[in-house]
């Protein structure tokens, strides 16, 4: 036994109801198949609809006279066993709109209603849903910028309307090297120091600080004034930043901010290297090399670097990138200010082309020749603060890298040493201090340790076969 | 090389047509003995005679139905629609039988259907329109619609060669205001289903065609100038079949894409167009798909309200800027 819908049926491709006029049958009564069980009457045509199936009239749901839509249930019939019809029992489904009802609007997709509507609230103090965010902040090929260079694109201030992230936004933000973006989106450059060399970097407007009162202001140079700050006396020589000096400025203390900076210092005794360096210095010169201990050290730096990887990475959001080329770049104390130029791929190149490259790019370093790309991308840095005599240096990372490594001064100071036979003696060595400087956010201490104690070996050995 | 005009240069393609095959014939409303209400025909009917010159009555059906049946006998007719706004009377010719002919019977209908098109000259609702969106939907047609002299050319002897049937939308706008050289002696043609990079750039893309390229131009000169901004101008040229390739490339190199058209704009092309940019490059999409449009009203008659109601180079500078800034 099963239940068999019977329905108004559709009489014509235009037709969308039917007014049930007549009952021919009882609810009870049996019923044959094709037999007629009840008059319609539609706009077309008036007539006679027959039973789908044998069976008895088990319910009637639509009354003579009642008008309904085509397809509605109209009576039930209960069919005899292994007596139904091909036919499937119709699904009790609600009757499809019959004068055609207008469908619900489908909402637009979000990026085109977000043009049509007022512009979102700008940052208040509710925070935003990563949707909400995603939704006023960016458009599909930033998104997929985004991914693909693996960057957050939700920090980069937008110079879009409504302060959308655009391709140009994105773009330059991955070029200067995803440097952390600034307070102020239109007016702060965001190129790190490095790229400082050529002079088209983004213009900073150069604003005297000029409020004493009030809390901690970010204003365009990115330094922070505070209610102590610097007011001139008479008598005090007054000099705007240079642009070369801003970016500086804004990037140390963006750098401190941004790192946790622990620094490790270790002695090397270089006088291995030295003398390696007295015998070989003379054909390097002959060769259009200069053989330097910076050369030496920047070699050793590059192959510790791939057998500690963490140190030649950068952290992103909640990722670490860890950099596939080591591009080591050697800071570069200019009249006019600071410059890294990079010495690409050092890993790759031997001694003898690491100290020509650092040669040629000191060289053009001087005389303001280095193209962009060679202040960009670098993964690690060197300093060299021995270079003027200091003892140690404890430097400031060069964002986004996660160490940089300052040198002291070579000089030569007693050392003990113990001889073949166990006899300790005190010798005069060359010696050096070498200053790690390192974010603890991804490199641990023991980490930064391995790969020092790693450099110090490598130098205190190096190779001569490497000459 | 001569300096030619846009309908010059048109009547310059069909007469070659003509001179080459001798299938090749005209029928309209006053091609032969008038020389054409715009005159692109004078002259023909001296040359061709009275057989392959045919004057018709005012009946865009029967114009429409008659070339049809000489297309199936072996004749390439160029039907001439006095405005391509009359193609609305030849509508059910058009879509329910010559469109289809070839796919239910296998009868070869090789004829073209030209006609001026487009407003701009205080023609009215009746002499004004753009009728592409009434047709581009219907498989079986090609569509055509040249901005420049060189095309206007190149595409009614491309329409004439082809084997299948061809509306052909020649701007009425652009008759004698574009002059251009073109190469004498030499066979012009422009194949069908190509577009053009009318001028090339890297900051947003105009994706446009007939009249509106030339405008488009304009806006792009005023955005160099003014903005800085470097706007790129693809004439589609064809619109049935559209160059999908040609859009795509432009998009993909910009980023930020606006559809420019003289159509109204509820159910205009650019509806289609954005849909098949969102198809094959939303992930390189900078900002929505924006269009500049006529308004939807019938056009009117008195110049100020025509000209409010299309779209004109400040309509396109505006939009444009709205897009680059996104």
């Amino acid at each position: 036994m099963a239940r068999l819908d019977v329905i108004m049926p559709q009489m014509g491709e235009s037709i969308a109801e039917g007014t049930l006029s007549r009952w021919m049958k009882k609810v009870g009564e049996p019923v044959k198949r094709d037999e007629p069980i009840f008059e319609i009457s539609t706009d077309k045509v008036d007539a006679e609809i027959p039973a789908p199936s044998a069976g008895v009239l088990l319910e009637i749901k639509v009354q003579e006279g009642q008008t309904v839509p085509v397809l509605t249930v109209v009576a039930v019939i209960e069919t005899e066993a292994g007596a139904s019809s091909a036919v499937p029992v119709a699904a009790p489904a609600p009757a499809p709109a019959a004068p055609p009802r207008p469908a619900p609007v489908a909402a637009p997709a979000p990026v085109v209603v977000a043009a049509a509507l007022p512009p979102p609230p700008a940052a208040g103090p509710r925070a935003e849903t990563a949707e909400e965010r995603l939704r006023s902040r960016s458009t599909p090929l930033v998104r997929r910028l985004a991914a693909e260079n693996h960057v957050d694109f939700t920090v980069i201030p937008g110079s879009g309307v409504d302060g959308r992230v655009t391709k140009k936004d994105l773009l330059g933000y991955i070029e200067a090297g995803g440097a952390a973006a600034l307070p102020q989106a239109a007016a702060a450059p965001r190129a790190p120091v490095s790229a400082a060399a050529s002079a088209q970097t983004a213009a900073a407007p150069t604003r005297a600080p000029t409020s004493l009162a009030g809390p901690l202001v970010s204003t365009a140079s990115g330094i922070e004034e505070t209610p102590w700050a610097a007011v001139p006396w008479p008598g005090d020589r007054i000099e705007p930043m240079s642009k070369i000096r801003m970016l500086t400025a804004q990037h140390m203390v963006l750098s401190r901010r941004t790192s946790a900076h622990v620094t490790s210092f270790y002695e090397v005794d270089m006088t291995r290297v030295a003398r390696l360096r007295e015998a070989h210095k003379r054909a390097y010169e002959e060769r259009g090399a200069k053989l330097t201990y910076l050369g030496f050290i920047t070699k050793a730096v590059a192959d510790c670097l791939r057998r500690h990887p963490i140190l030649n990475a950068a952290v992103q959001g909640a990722t670490v990138i860890y950099r596939q080329p080591i591009n080591i770049g050697i800071a570069v104390a200019l009249e006019w200010g600071l410059i890294v130029p990079v010495v690409r791929s050092a890993d790759e190149l031997s001694l003898f082309g690491v100290a020509r490259s650092m040669r040629d790019l000191a060289d053009r370093a001087r005389a303001k020749r280095l193209k962009p790309d060679e202040v960009q991308q670098g993964t690690f840095t060197i300093t060299n603060p021995g270079g003027f005599g200091s003892y140690v240096g404890a430097p400031i990372i060069n964002q986004p890298q996660v160490a940089i490594l300052g040198v002291g001064a070579v000089e030569k100071r007693p050392k003990v040493l113990t001889l073949d036979d166990g006899t300790d003696v005190i010798a005069p060595r060359l010696l050096m201090m070498l200053g790690l400087s390192y974010d603890h956010r991804v490199v641990d201490g023991a980490d930064a340790d391995r790969f020092m104690a790693d450099l110090k070996r490598l130098l205190e050995e190096f190779p001569e076969g490497a000459l | 090389m001569p300096e030619v005009t846009y309908l010059e240069a048109l009547r310059q393609g069909l007469r070659e047509e003509m001179r080459r095959d001798e299938s090749v014939f005209l029928l309209g409303e006053d091609v032969g003995l008038y020389g054409g209400a715009f005159k692109v025909t004078e002259g023909f009917l001296a040359e061709f005679g009275a057989s392959r010159v045919i004057d018709t009555p005012i009946a865009e059906a029967a114009i429409v139905g008659a070339a049809a049946g000489a297309a199936h006998m072996g004749m390439r007719p160029v039907v001439e629609m006095q405005f391509i706004d009359f193609i609305a009377c030849a509508y059910n010719l058009l879509t329910n039988y010559v469109a289809t002919a070839r796919y239910r019977a296998g009868l070869a209908c090789p004829m073209v259907v030209r006609g001026p098109y487009g407003g701009y000259v205080r023609g009215g609702p009746f002499h004004s329109q753009c009728p592409e969106a009434a047709f581009v939907h219907t498989p079986g047609l090609k569509i055509v619609a040249p901005a420049t002299a060189r095309d206007a050319k190149g595409l009614i002897k491309a329409a004439v060669r082809d084997p299948d049937p061809v509306l052909y939308f020649e701007h009425k706008f652009l008759y004698r205001r574009i002059k251009e050289d073109l190469p004498e002696g030499e066979e012009v043609l422009t194949p069908i289903g190509v577009a053009r990079v009318a001028r090339e750039g890297t900051d947003l893309s105009i994706v446009t065609w007939s009249a509106l390229v030339w405008k488009s131009l304009d806006a792009a000169r005023q955005l160099e100038q003014e903005d800085g901004l470097s706007v790129e101008v693809l004439d589609l040229r064809t619109l049935l079949p559209m160059d999908d390739a040609a859009i795509q490339a432009t998009v993909r190199k910009t980023n930020r894409v606006m559809v420019v058209h003289e159509d109204t704009r509820t159910g205009g092309l650019a509806g289609e167009i954005t849909a098949r940019v969102n198809e094959s490059s939303f992930e390189w999409l900078d900002a929505p798909v924006r269009r500049v449009t006529a308004a939807d009203v019938p056009l009117p008659y008195a110049p100020s309200l025509e000209d409010a109601v299309l779209p004109q180079t400040e309509d396109i500078v505006r939009m444009a800027r709205e897009l680059a800034a996104y």
